[in-house]
């Protein structure tokens, strides 16, 4: 009996191995945020590397657009236990941005406008492992969900992927940021269940 | 998007044993005051975020872990807790 039902279901569903440890699947995309969303005109747009020394490589809207872009296809996981997988982001890979930046820091701490922020290890940044993305599922990425651009981190909790991104600033000592001060982990790998500051 | 500062009672009566939507706050950020009540609340998120009904500037944060709770009031110059007064006797 159970081997006939079971050719019953008809849609593949993911398999457990495909969520990490705590997670559920979820098929909406929740609108998570700590303030107001920020509206922010293309035309003063910017966004900044500034490294440990106080240089400041920055791009217009225009001038990322111009850079070439990449398209990724990606699992997400919210520390708040919602999973969706196989979203599709378009945006500029950050080895492209950080090509010409000079620096020896380890550390980067990620700003927004309306004033979030975010700390990660540089090198989780690196080697196509994140984006400022601009565009979702093929289209403009809407103000709700970080628009114009966000930073895209997918290999860690996504409240690393801060919204509405305008600078990284460079470090040579790590500095937490907003969730990282106040309880949560300060790496946070989904895989290891990283969400609390002792996890 | 925003709920208004009833909506965090329970997690700062948890934490803090008071009830914090009668606290005057003022605000850090623009010295405006006001009942923590009248706050915007984003709960939407990995924690709950208060901010200033004025100017939008982060009053109170609160983080509920598994274990603890985690308490941020930088962004408040002052909190008033309104309390009993002294003395009072409820019999007389
Ligand atoms: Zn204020």
């Amino acid at each position: 009996m159970s081997i006939v039902s079971r050719g019953f279901h008809g849609r593949r569903e993911p398999a457990a191995a495909d969520l990490p440890p705590g997670q559920y699947l979820t098929r909406d995309f929740p609108v998570l945020q700590a303030g107001p969303t920020p509206r922010v005109d293309l035309d003063t747009w910017q966004f900044t590397i500034s490294n440990e020394a106080g240089a400041k490589y920055t791009w217009s809207w225009r001038e990322l657009l111009a850079l070439p872009s990449e398209k990724t296809t990606t699992d997400i996981h919210c520390v708040t236990r919602w999973s969706k997988l196989g979203t599709t982001w378009q945006g500029v890979s950050l080895d492209t941005l950080f090509a010409d930046v000079e620096t020896a820091a380890d550390h980067a701490l990620v700003h927004s406008y309306g004033g979030y922020t975010t700390n990660l290890p540089l090198e989780d940044l690196l080697d196509g492992k994140a984006w400022i993305a601009y565009r979702f599922e093929g289209e403009d990425l809407t103000p709700d969900h970080g628009g114009p651009a966000r930073l895209l981190v997918p290999h860690l909790y996504f409240w690393k992927s801060a919204k509405w991104v305008t600078r990284i600033d460079l470090l040579n000592d790590d500095e937490p940021g907003f969730w990282e001060q106040l309880g949560y982990h300060n790496y946070g790998d989904p895989w290891r269940e990283q969400r609390y500051t002792d996890d | 998007m925003f709920i208004d500062g009833n909506g965090a009672a329970g997690v700062f009566a948890e934490a803090l044993g008071v009830d914090i939507t009668t606290a005057v706050i003022t605000c850090a950020g623009c010295g405006a005051g006001g009942r923590f009540a009248e706050s915007h609340v984003y709960d939407h998120g990995p924690g709950v975020v208060a901010r200033c009904a004025t100017c939008e500037s982060v009053l109170a944060r609160i983080v509920r872990t598994p274990t603890d709770a985690w308490l941020d009031l930088r962004g408040a110059r002052s909190v008033r807790i309104p309390l009993p007064a002294e003395g009072a006797d409820a019999s007389s």
